[in-house]
């Protein structure tokens, strides 16, 4: 057998032989999917809670307010709205200036924190009711259509993230942790005294890692569309690609991670050093838009970003992979650039 | 005869602060088909020296020639030619021995198959076993017989019973002395003098990084000047015991004091005995204890160097 294939298929039955390494990375990312799929589904129709403060007018407002399903009002006293208001239990707290809504004089005053999401549309909601209801003709009419295609939903912008996050972890544990592991063993040194050649060694360890990746990404595709209905609106090809890509990079950074490290604490926090601002910073969760424009740039450099701009981009937006052509360069770089440098550093012998 | 292994001026100083010298400026020479054994307690560079046979490592100075190759030009052809067993290697737990076995094969080009490989360490019943469920002894045949899948001219074995009950070291023991009857050449590294006189054709004693003593185990217990060891301990506090009339005995080449234990190197325990316990009784001293026994490479240690192979731990 060559010495490839040999290593490839042992790191592989090492590997399925480990349930807990098979339920990391085939079965965590498809509950991550699941979870924030339903957590942050579009939802059917929003509820709004409101506070009104105890005034005689509370009362009839409560009235007005009973044709309005999606709002959740409550009359409570000022000191404890402003509590509720505090601690987010109310979006928006209601006040009145007069005893009757029919006064000349009759104000409303709202108290809302416009940040927090929902206080907003619950006051322009309340406010546009009650004008209505005390008489408002409106210009024009408008009616609502909801939109909710597969393709612009919140679990339809995680799931390339979480391929990502995936080819990330598995390149680093898979490659990485597993060579420190096999150092700390002096299972490394004693492969460097047989006439195993290095590079069939490294190829064997990429090579391995490419194969746990496949069922790795399929599984979650495949959850991800009989669930939610996610769907790769691009070519398949152009995604297999990317993912291939990717891989071989996180591969390349576990490798470079484990050139030196000699016990599994230093690697473990060469990982989370190389992991934990990736996770915030790229884009798995949210858009790296919300940061500042001008660290834009410096985002886009990081190994995990053109993953994730590229796989959103094929699936997403049906881009096709000759239109990926800074982000493909920006990951070709992380592929060859810690390679280099991890054969200069890396310990065989020790 | 040619030479397997042939070291000249071997040094090694690891860098540190202070530097270690690990190995400082050793010879020595050793026959294809010789089992040799390298003797010494630990930290005496027994394992530098291996490693640096082994390619593993590079030695700061000298010269280091296996099976009549250097490494820094054949690296290649001398690893396909040896087989190596380190000290504490952790095999993959979830691979069978079969699985493990085949693994190494491949990197081999030519070689025993990994059955043949399990029958020469008596584990062709564990073939399909995980290595994690091995015991001690199993693991370390293991250790060995993937030193053994490349059909190796040389062998190396790093403290090979280290840690195992007697009677996996028995078995051990006969796994080595059949390498010799394949015409294998070994090296093995080992801090049991009992092993290293069962084992091997010749032995090298190694002491704070150098070579104290060579030659075959009998030739290094005759050079005590008497091949037996008489053990006693007295009735009393040792210090009122004058130890001129006993050195006087015919035979009696040298006294040790280890505690309250003597030994007494002796030519001939049966000239020694009587007079020893009648010049102790003029002394008004009675033994407590007395043994006799063969002068073994421990006491040849202990009369170099004043210390025992096994410090206690």
């Amino acid at each position: 057998m060559h010495p490839i294939v040999a290593i490839t298929i042992a790191r592989l039955k090492e590997f399925i032989r480990r349930p807990e390494s098979v339920f990391w990375v085939y079965l965590f990312p498809v509950l991550m999917v699941g979870v924030l799929g339903v957590a942050f589904r579009n939802p059917a129709a929003e509820t709004y809670d409101v506070d009104i403060i105890e005034s005689e007018a509370a009362e009839s407002m409560l009235t007005h307010f009973s044709s309005l399903p999606q709002l959740k009002p409550r009359i409570v006293s000022e000191e404890e709205a402003r509590a509720r208001l505090r601690t987010g239990k109310t979006l928006l707290v209601i006040s009145a200036t007069s005893a009757s809504l029919q006064d000349e004089d009759f104000e409303l005053e709202f108290l809302l924190d416009p940040t927090r999401p929902g206080s907003l549309s619950a006051r322009n909601l309340v406010d546009d009711h009650l004008q209505r209801e005390l008489g408002r003709i409106d210009v024009f009419a408008s009616r609502d259509e909801t939109f909710a295609e597969p393709g612009g939903r919140y679990v339809d912008f995680l799931v390339p993230g979480l391929l990502a996050m995936g080819l990330m972890g598995g390149g680093l544990w898979g490659v990485g942790f597993a060579i420190v592991d096999m150092r700390i063993r002096k299972l490394l040194k004693r492969l460097m005294a047989t006439p195993m050649k290095r590079s069939h060694f490294l190829m064997g360890m990429m090579a391995s890692r490419l194969v746990f990746m496949i069922p790795q990404i399929a599984i979650l595709l495949l959850f991800s569309y009989w669930m939610f209905g996610v769907k790769i609106f691009g070519n398949p090809f152009s995604l297999a690609l990317v993912v291939l890509v990717g891989a071989i990079e996180f591969s390349v950074i576990g490798l470079l991670v484990a050139a030196r490290a000699q016990t599994l604490e230093s690697v473990s926090g060469l990982m989370n050093m190389v992991m934990l601002p990736m996770y915030t910073l790229c884009g798995i969760f949210f858009s790296y838009e919300r940061f500042p424009e001008i660290v834009h740039p410096l985002i886009r450099m990081l190994p995990l970003t053109p993953l994730i701009d590229a796989l959103r981009a094929i699936m997403l937006d049906g881009d096709s992979i000759f239109t990926l052509g800074p982000e493909l360069l920006v990951m070709g770089f992380w592929c060859v650039v810690p390679f280099a440098l991890a054969m200069v550093v890396f310990r065989w012998n020790d | 005869m040619t030479a397997a292994i042939r070291v000249k001026n071997l040094v090694k100083t690891y860098r540190g602060k202070p530097p270690v010298a690990a190995v400082r400026g050793i010879n020595f020479q050793i026959e294809v088909g010789q089992c040799y054994g390298v003797l010494g307690p630990n930290g005496a560079g027994k394992t530098t020296t291996i490693e640096i046979l082994e390619g593993l490592l590079a030695a700061t100075s000298g010269e280091v020639e296996v099976l009549g190759l250097n490494w820094s030009d054949h690296a290649d052809a001398i690893r396909q030619r040896i087989g190596v067993s380190l000290q504490e290697t952790r095999l993959s737990e979830r691979l069978s021995v079969g699985e493990t076995l085949q693994l190494f094969r491949s990197f081999y080009p030519t070689g025993i198959d990994a059955d043949e490989a399990m029958r020469r360490v008596s584990l062709e019943a564990k073939k399909s076993a995980w290595v994690k469920t091995l015991s001690g002894g199993q693991k370390q045949r293991l250790a060995v017989a993937t030193a053994l899948v490349g059909d190796p001219e040389l062998i190396f074995l790093d403290e090979p019973t280290t840690g195992l009950d007697p009677s996996s070291r028995r078995q051990m023991w006969e796994i080595i002395e059949s390498f010799g009857r394949h015409e294998k050449t070994v090296l093995l590294t080992t801090h049991y003098m009992e092993e290293a006189e069962r084992l091997c054709d010749r032995v090298a004693i190694f002491d704070e990084g150098k070579i104290i003593a060579e030659g075959t185990p009998a030739e290094l217990i005759r050079s005590l000047g008497a091949e037996h060891v008489i053990d006693f301990t007295i009735d009393r506090d040792t210090n009122d015991f004058r130890d001129e009339a006993i050195l006087s005995i015919p035979t009696v080449e040298k006294m040790e004091q280890d505690g309250g234990l003597f030994h007494l190197t002796v030519g001939q325990p049966h000239v020694v005995l009587p007079e020893l316990i009648s010049s102790l009784a003029s002394q008004g001293i009675s033994l407590s204890s007395l043994t006799t026994r063969h002068a073994s490479l421990e006491d040849v240690f202990v009369s170099l160097t004043g210390k025992h192979l096994l410090e206690p731990a």
